[in-house]
């Protein structure tokens, strides 16, 4: 590897993320594409943060409130998500418990954690690691649609039980929350810019 | 395909220039490691193929019966969008409106904005804004669920497998089938072939 690492930025091109083409510095929107373009996501960490933060406190009431409501024949019985896993741990089927529990428990708040870290390394333009940090990042990112399984169980669970006085589903507070736990950390992934990682190593060469 | 361009990594910025990349190969970033350019081969016949097969199988999956409840004498057949419509039902439209966009209104405009581009490069001929309607494509990918869905399936069968007896209907099928023609889609196409297309304009 080269001690100096010449960069699109340093050499006063910006890069479309999207489709990748180099533009001179100053153009607004990509050629070819459309994208608007700059040398780093704009408001990368406040805008990260603030998703973030407002995902971990939903993630409060989504785990606290009930996420559906049965009620069969005069009885009604609620489920969080957490009742959920242990259900299916109690009735044997651990697989899928485990399945339900990284979907909806781990996964959220592994990502939280992970975004904190990554975003906080940025901040304290920590040296470490660069490129495990950065497959860090594109890890987190792709795993984080698979917690919406729960919302998908819950939408086809109140399809399926429906049938009046016999028995009834309906979904609870706590599927909103989660859902949107879900999309804001999905967005505060992607308003995330990696390049802010390697930005560190190249104000040390100089 | 390729021949050597100069291109800036997605995840850390370098600048690099990437010598043609044969058939069947990837080019790395040096720094990072991430892919930056990915030839596969005949990568217009084999996706078009499959979204054909796609559009088909979406037709069908909305169409035809889901998941049938039965119990003790009682049938309760669904659909697809009966989860959906029974959402908003319960003063749930936010969710609904979340789960319609990942379940079917992403998969949908995929499948139009993928034929929309791919049809016409194949014929070696432009589609208006491809390049614009290319980047939607791009940007629309993180939300296409439909693959999260098939594992709630999955999961909601083993739940009331106790209380009743579920039996998947052709939409069940049609939308396994929807997936991997999708994947396999996605993964035959190659984003840099479609770039290629663009000339600079005077």
């Amino acid at each position: 590897m080269k001690k100096k690492a010449l960069t699109a930025r340093k050499a006063g091109l910006l890069a479309c993320t999207v489709c990748h083409l180099l533009s001179p510095n100053g153009t607004g929107n990509c050629p070819r594409c459309g994208a608007a373009l700059h040398s780093r996501k704009p408001d990368s960490i406040a805008r990260s943060w603030a998703l973030m933060i407002a995902a971990a406190i939903l993630y409060i009431p989504a785990n606290l409130l009930p996420m559906t409501t049965v009620t069969s024949l005069g009885m009604v019985q609620s489920d969080t998500i957490m009742s959920g896993v242990v259900y299916f741990v109690q009735s044997g089927s651990w697989p899928i418990a485990l399945v339900i529990f990284i979907a909806s428990i781990f996964v959220p708040l592994l990502k939280l954690f992970i975004l904190s870290y990554l975003l906080l390394s940025v901040q304290y333009k920590s040296h470490f690691r660069p490129k495990d940090r950065t497959r860090l990042y594109l890890i987190t990112e792709a795993v984080g649609r698979w917690s919406m399984l729960d919302i998908f169980v819950v939408t086809i669970l109140v399809a399926l039980v429906n049938l009046g006085a016999l028995a009834t589903i309906q979904a609870g507070p706590a599927a909103l929350y989660f859902a949107a736990v879900v999309v804001l950390t999905m967005l505060a992934a992607m308003s995330f810019d990696p390049r802010l990682i390697w930005d560190a190593k190249e104000k040390m060469h100089e | 395909m390729t021949s050597g361009v100069l291109m800036a990594c997605h995840d850390c910025d370098l600048l690099q220039s990437i010598p043609a990349v044969p058939e069947g190969c990837a080019a790395l970033c040096r720094r990072c490691g991430t892919v930056l350019i990915r030839n596969k081969p005949k990568s217009f016949q084999r996706p078009l193929a499959l979204l054909l097969a796609g559009a088909i199988l979406f037709v069908m999956f909305n169409a035809f019966p889901f998941l049938t409840f039965k119990k003790e004498g009682l049938e309760h057949q669904t659909h697809v969008v009966t989860g959906i419509r029974q959402l908003a039902d319960q003063g749930m439209e936010a969710l609904a409106a979340l789960v319609a966009v990942n379940l079917l209104i992403v998969p949908g405009l995929h499948l139009l904005a993928s034929l929309y581009v791919l049809v016409p490069v194949s014929l070696n001929r432009r589609a208006p804004g491809m390049f614009r309607v290319f980047r939607y494509l791009r940007l629309l990918q993180p939300w296409h669920m439909v693959e999260i869905f098939m594992l709630g399936v999955l999961v909601s069968l083993v739940k009331l497998a106790k209380m009743a007896q579920i039996v998947p209907g052709v939409a069940v099928y049609s939308l396994t089938a929807f997936i991997f023609v999708m994947a396999a889609a996605s993964a035959a196409v190659d984003p840099h072939e479609v770039w290629e297309r663009w000339e600079v304009p005077r």
